[in-house]
């Protein structure tokens, strides 16, 4: 048996952007040099989200990014089988730019940091920062991130599941447990 | 999502959801030779052994960009250049190579079933870059990358391939992996050049282009292969290219928005008039450039753990 418990619902989901996009615009000081980079695939969605966000505060838009980086994952060889590979779809220079790395959920880092190393790949950006909606902790590299939608402290045997209505039609938050 | 098997030796042995995959991998590949910087670490660490017995220009270096792209080291070995010349058979060069310990090894040999003979000696992962007049996978699936890109779909397109069928790797790979696919293939030739064997493949059979292509969405355009036939099978090239080329005037036959595809080196003059070759119906480099991204593809889905 699971048990299944909502810990943000579409509202609280909403609240948490908006709070995000105004924390971005205020460290980075506007929308000069700032371009949006979604983690495949929840990232991407929190990305355009945020970008509308800023557009309405701004009345800029700013540009995103996709990327997939399934390609620079550190534990692809060790096993046959392989992760479904996404597009990366970056159809702007990075050089020079505050880059916002966007996540649903930030947990051991490992994504975070082959997410870097992808980005240097396209150029030398002045910064990159790290937006996520979920930080649950459980950190196995030395990550953390600028913007927090909200901090979960979650046990390694819980999953903690970001859904979208892009993809599962309805916004929320769940964490699930695996009971005894 | 894996593939079924260490090695890819036809597309005869792959299904129609592996097809897939390799396409949809590939599609997702072609992004990084745009970039700057290209190359990703995924493969660091692995080896790509080209051991080709047949000469190769563009089979091998793309496999050689592919696998540099994904960071691998390569090693080329060519028959003219090594121990073969010596009288090494072919099964001592394999095992010696797997005593290196590479991780796939991209072979062509004018042997039918010389990839499938090693794949079972030897442990490492095998593809097949060509063998005798059997078959050339990565080529179809280049092919079919090409068709599916160009026109959104493989389903229902009207195939005609034109040439010397029963010589061409080329030929067999492409019908066992459209016919799968759901393509509608026919085929024309002089009889000499037909597999006997052909009206059980699955395709429409014309001895004359201009019924072949009628209609047609893509024409493919096969080699004479100089080098793999005896002197019986046509009068004279001449001949030949009066009856099977490509040229403008029997071009009209086909679709509106037909697409002209050939697996290269091209004999200009003899299967194609160069003005059809380098004209806007072709799309004979961009086969070039999905090759990459489909062996890129290959290489990712193949090395790994076990």
């Amino acid at each position: 048996m699971k048990e299944r418990k909502v810990v943000l619902d579409a509202e609280g989901i909403d609240r948490s952007l908006t709070r995000i996009a105004y924390e971005i615009l205020e460290k980075n000081k506007g929308v000069k040099d700032l371009v949006l980079v979604g983690i495949r695939t929840g990232g991407v969605f929190l990305a355009e989200r945020l970008r509308q966000k800023i557009s309405m505060i701004e009345e800029v838009n700013v540009s995103v990014g996709i990327l997939d980086i399934t390609l620079y994952r550190d534990d692809l060889l060790t096993t046959n089988k392989k992760p479904m590979l996404g597009k990366t779809d970056i159809p702007f220079s990075l050089d020079n730019k505050k880059v916002v790395l966007v996540d649903d959920v930030l947990f051991t880092g490992r994504t975070i940091r082959a997410a870097m190393d992808a980005l240097i790949d396209f150029g030398r950006p002045t910064l990159i920062q790290l937006a996520a909606l979920i930080d649950r902790g459980h950190r196995e590299l030395p990550i953390r991130a600028d913007f927090v939608g909200k901090n979960l402290p979650s046990s390694l045997w819980e999953e903690v599941s970001v859904n979208l209505i892009e993809t599962d039609g309805k916004d929320e938050v769940v964490i699930i447990e695996e009971e005894e | 999502m894996k593939l079924a098997s260490k090695d890819i030796l036809g597309i005869k042995d792959l299904s129609v959801d592996e097809i897939n995959l390799i396409l949809d991998t590939a599609e997702s590949f072609i992004e990084i030779s745009t970039r700057k910087i290209k190359k990703v670490p995924t493969l660091r660490g692995k080896t790509l052994v080209t051991l080709f017995y047949e000469p190769s220009t563009r089979t091998r270096t793309s496999f050689e960009i592919a696998a540099k792209r994904l960071s691998a080291d390569t090693v080329s070995i060519s028959s003219t250049t090594s121990s073969v010349v010596k009288g090494e058979t072919l099964i001592d060069t394999a095992r010696n190579l797997e005593a290196m310990n590479p991780d796939i090894i991209a072979m062509r040999h004018s042997a039918a079933g010389a990839p499938h003979m090693l794949s079972r000696l030897i442990k490492q992962s095998i593809i097949n870059a060509g063998d005798g007049a059997h078959e050339h996978p990565t080529q179809a699936l280049l092919d079919m990358m090409t068709i599916k890109e160009k026109k959104g779909k493989i389903a229902g397109i009207k195939v005609a391939i034109i040439g010397d069928i029963a010589h061409s790797r080329v030929a067999r790979s492409n019908i066992y992996g459209l016919t799968k696919m759901g393509a509608d293939v026919t085929v024309a030739g002089p009889i000499t050049m037909m597999p006997r064997d052909i009206d059980k493949m699955g395709v429409k059979v014309h001895y004359h282009i201009k019924e072949a292509i009628k209609n047609a969405d893509i024409i493919m355009m096969l080699r004479i292969q100089l080098e793999r036939q005896g002197d019986s099978i046509f009068p004279s090239l001449r001949e030949y290219s009066n009856y099977y080329c490509l040229n403008a005037q029997n071009i009209k036959l086909a679709k509106d928005d037909v697409l002209v595809m050939h697996p290269g080196p091209i004999n200009r003059g003899v299967e194609i008039a160069p003005d059809i070759a380098d004209g806007s119906y072709s799309v004979i480099l961009d086969q070039v450039t999905n090759g990459v991204a489909v062996r890129m593809a290959l290489l990712y889905l193949l090395a790994g753990g076990k």
